[in-house]
Parts: structure tokens; sequence; C-alpha cells
């Protein structure tokens, strides 16, 4: 494994559940800096979680998360806010402010945390806007965009802070292929622009395996398998490559698990 | 102890909303830094209502005017009818009125706002950028709610009086003396008068917005959600309005 220098998040026998629900059952993880780590898993094992108990928005029930080495859940909330400007979270929907527009937007944590000139600010925002491509998109509102460069908008958020680390929710659900190139170029051209330490979690394995540096599996609660993406893709376990190679049965269920059988289940109607 | 369950559950909520206003109150000093965003909501609340407001404040007026000129008439009391509405505004309409119009017009549109954040992971994306949502986003909005009512309230009775004035003295049918009306206002209302109104306003202020904020803040991140915090916003506020006009107004009595 790799050298405590080396990771910016170092993830100790993490626990956590909602209610008597476990999501992760003991994980360690790390996140090795300057790289683009991409974190694989079915859709409901925790990865949004797990990306939000990094981001200490969220308490683990047992376990360590450490960030740079300080450990997240042991700041106090002034401190916890020191260390997320130095992380950035795209969401899944990408969360932008519905009444600003792009370029408020962009601007937004610039103007919450510094007291930089407009002049100044104007120039950063354009910058960063440059850096995704939407500098014409500017005036647009968070209405009027679409999906992908609401995401591309978010990236340039997230940047604008010039973070350690930025941490991508699902970047590519619902991108057609030439936009899906686009946020693929762009997350690693950043990442070695700014010189970042990349997250990505999503469940679209065949792209990211071309841009990730290290690969985790993540299921049931525990890490099946993690290494480079040839490593991964030889993996031992039968789980990881049905995941893999996207095949609807194998270990994991195509079906979610029934209190009685199909049949008994469709009997018990008739009574 | 099953039939007690609605009521624990409530003292819950009811625990929940107290410890969310504390929190809310820690953020105003924060707030109170940037007037700019306070202001920007007190226009929004302001304007959002100001146009219900002013028309229901005058068809009240102009009903009262109707109605009491017609009972007083009776007793040849006519040239009281100018007290007659000015203490009724001033007293119970007025701030109780405009609390219900606030309710339903600013308080749904405050958590629906919220619950939308809420939903679409806006507050989160704040908390992550280390901005507070409490500071940046509950707190302006709490503060215009309590400073615009005041301001509606008065508003909507100066309106409401103004307009049975008016009415009363303009329309030939009632032709109530002009300086009769105005002379006997000036000398039944008191300070004192006026002074509740504006409580009764602020306090009222303070039950919506705390409410909408904390329906929306608490919504459940789906549409449905939303939609029940509105409504619930709504509902609990204008009971709220009621049933505190009702302590109020014993206190005032002494
Ligand atoms: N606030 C919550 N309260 C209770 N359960 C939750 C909550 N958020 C998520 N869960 C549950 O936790 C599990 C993991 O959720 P999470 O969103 O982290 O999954 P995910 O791996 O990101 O899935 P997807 O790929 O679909 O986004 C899910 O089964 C979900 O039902
Ligand atoms: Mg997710």
């Amino acid at each position: 494994m790799t050298t405590a220098a080396d990771s910016l998040v170092r993830v100790r026998s993490l626990k956590f559940g909602f209610g008597p629900k476990v999501i992760y059952d003991g994980i360690d993880l790390d996140i090795v800096r300057g790289k683009i780590t991409a974190i694989l898993g079915p859709s409901g094992t925790g990865k949004t979680t797990l990306l939000r108990l990094i981001g200490g928005q969220w308490k683990p029930d047992a376990g360590s998360i450490e960030f740079d080495g300080i450990d997240v859940h042991r700041q106090s909330r002034s401190q916890l806010f020191e260390l997320r400007k130095r992380m950035g979270l795209l969401f899944q929907s990408g969360a932008l402010l519905t009444d600003l527009s792009v370029f408020e937007n962009v601007a937004f944590p610039l103007r919450e945390h510094t007291a930089f000139p407009e002049s100044m600010i104007r120039d950063l925002v354009l910058m960063k806007l440059e850096a995704v491509g939407l500098r014409g998109a500017a005036k647009l509102y968070p209405s009027e965009i679409s999906g992908g460069m609401a995401r591309r908008v978010a990236m340039a958020r997230a940047i604008a802070l010039e973070p350690d680390m930025i941490m991508y929710d699902e970047p590519f659900t619902g991108q057609d292929p030439i936009s899906m190139g686009v946020l693929i170029r762009l997350i690693q051209g950043l990442n070695k622009s700014l010189d970042l330490t990349s997250v990505i979690v999503t469940h679209d394995v065949e792209d990211v395996m071309r841009i990730a540096d290290y690969v985790y599996v993540l299921s049931g609660g525990k890490v099946l398998d993690h290494g480079s993406p040839a490593e991964v893709q030889h993996s031992k376990s039968d789980l990881v490559r049905q995941f893999l190679n996207g095949e609807a049965d194998g270990p994991v269920s195509f079906h979610y698990k029934a209190a009685r059988g199909y049949a008994d289940d469709l009997m018990a109607g008739r009574e | 102890m099953n039939f007690l369950s609605p009521l624990t559950e409530g003292l819950r909520g009811l625990g929940r909303a107290v410890l969310f206003l504390f929190t809310i109150l820690a953020g105003i000093p924060a707030a109170l830094l940037r007037p700019r965003l306070i202001l920007q909501q007190i226009y929004s609340v302001g304007v959002l209502s100001l146009i219900i407001i002013v028309i229901s404040g005058s068809f009240i007026g102009m009903v009262l005017a109707l109605q009491g000129y017609r009972t007083l008439v009776n007793f040849g009391a006519a040239s009281s009818l100018g007290v007659l509405v000015a203490l009724s505004i001033v007293r119970e309409l007025g701030p109780v009125v405009t609390a219900l119009l606030f309710a339903g017009r600013a308080g749904s549109a405050l958590a629906a706002e919220i619950g939308l954040m809420k939903a679409t992971d806006q507050l989160s994306g704040m908390e992550m950028m280390a901005v507070d949502p409490i500071k940046r986003v509950i707190a302006p909005r709490f503060i215009a709610g309590l400073v615009a009512m005041p301001l509606l309230v008065s508003i909507f009775s100066l309106m409401a009086i103004g307009v049975a004035g008016g009415h009363a003295i303009g329309v030939e049918l009632l032709g109530v003396d002009d300086g009769s009306y105005w002379s006997q206002i000036n000398q039944a209302m008191h300070g004192t008068d006026i002074r509740d109104m504006l409580i009764k306003g602020t306090v009222f202020g303070l039950a919506i917005s705390w409410i909408a904020v904390y329906q929306g803040y608490h919504a459940a991140p789906t549409s449905e959600g939303v939609s029940r915090a509105t409504t619930s916003t709504v509902v609990v506020s204008s009971l709220a309005v009621l049933a505190l006009d009702f302590v109020l107004t014993a206190f005032m009595f002494h």
C-alpha cells in the first residue's frame, strides 16, 4: 500500500449506517495525492455517502477519516469549514444556486470567502469559466443550461478557491458520448494543470477506467478489490469481474431480496 | 402507549423547532453584518405581499364602514364611525388579517424556496463550500419576515382606515361628517393602541418566519416533501397567529 505522506485522504476502519441499515462495515481506503482515484460500486452501495463522510457532512459510527493528516470529524465547526475550502465536492445534481447566474455561481465562493475587489473577482471567474469552456454562458441562469453544462459550471465553481482535491459524484450520468468525452478530458486536464487530487465516484466503469490511476470497488459495505485499473480488471473476485463487465447475473443478483418466493407472492393475492 | 405517540411526536417536533430557533438566533449577528442580503429579502417578501395587503385593506375598510354605519345610525351615533373602524382595525383586524395573508403569500413561498434548495442539494452544496446556510440563507429571510410584518400591518391599517373614511364621507348615502370622523379617531386612539398593533405585528412576523424557515429546512427532499412543507406552513402559522392573538390581546386588555 501507499505510505502516509502519499495519501491526501486516509480512511481507516470506517463504519457507518443509517439507523439499523449498515452502509460501511469497516473499510480502509487511501486517496493518493495528485492522482485520479475512481471509486466504483453498484447503485445504493453508499458512494455518495462516502463523499459526504469525507466532507464531514455526516459522522462515522466508528473509524476515522483524515484529510492531509487532519481528522475530519474531530474539528470544530470553523476548523471543518477551513478544511472544506481545501476540498470541492461536485454533487450528482450539480447543486448550482438557481437564483444566481452562471457568473454569480462561480463568484459565490470568492465573494463569501475573500475580500477581493470586484475587478479581480470578475477576472478570476472568467478564467475559471474559460477553463471549462463556458465563458460565453456567464450571463445565463442554471435553468437555461443543459445538465452537462451545469456540471462544468459546478466544476468551475469548485476550482474557484483552488482546492487541493475535488470529488466528483457521478459526473457522467445522463451524458451523450461527446459531452462525456468533454467531461473526461476536463477532469484529467484540471487534475494535471491545477495539481489537484481527484476522486471520481461512478458506476460508469468503462470510461473512468481510462483516466483513473487507482480504482476501488465497493459493495455490501466492504472494499471488494483495489489496485490499478489493469489489476482490478483481472480481479480474482467474481463479484468484481461481474460488476466491471456489466453482467446481469453472477454473485450479485438482479433481484432485490424479497420476503417470499415469486410464486408465493402471486398466489398470496388470491386468498 | 399508542394514543400518546402523536403527543410525544408533537413535543419532539416542538423541541426541534425551538433548537432550530436558537441556531437561527446564533446566526443573526453574522447575517446583520451583510445588510444587503437582508434588504433583498425584505424587498422580496414585502413586494410579494404588498399588493394583496393593500387591496385587502381597502375592501375590509369599505365593508367595515358599511356595516358600522348601518348599526350605528340606529343609535344616532353615526359620527362615531371613525372610532369603530379605527379601533377594530388597529387592535384586531390589521395585525391578524395581515398575518394570515402574509402566511399564505410570503410564508408559503419561503418554505417552498428553502425546501427546494434543500431537495436540489443547494444547501448541502453551500455547506461543502464552507458557507453556513443558516447564516447565508435562513437568517436573512427570518429577519426579513420579522421586519416586514409590522411594516405591512401599518400599511394595511392605514389603507383600511383611510378607505373606510373616504367611503363613509364621500358616499352620499352615508354622508358621515368629515370633521367628526377624524376628530373622533384622534380622541379615541392612543399611542398604546399603535404600540400594541406593532407588537402584535412583530410577534406574528416572528412566528410565521420561524414556522416557514423551519418547515422548509426540515422538508423531506422530494417534491412531495416540499409541497407538504408549504401546506403545513400556511396551516400551522394561521393557527399560531390566531392563538397568539388571543394570548396577546388578553395581556394587552389588562
Ligand atoms: N439520508 C438518508 N437516510 C437514510 N438512508 C439513506 C440516506 N441517504 C442514503 N441512504 C441509503 O443509503 C444507501 C447508500 O446511498 P448512497 O446515495 O450513498 O448510494 P450511492 O452508492 O451513491 O448510489 P447511486 O449510485 O445510486 O448514487 C442507499 O441504500 C440509500 O437508500
Ligand atoms: Mg450517489
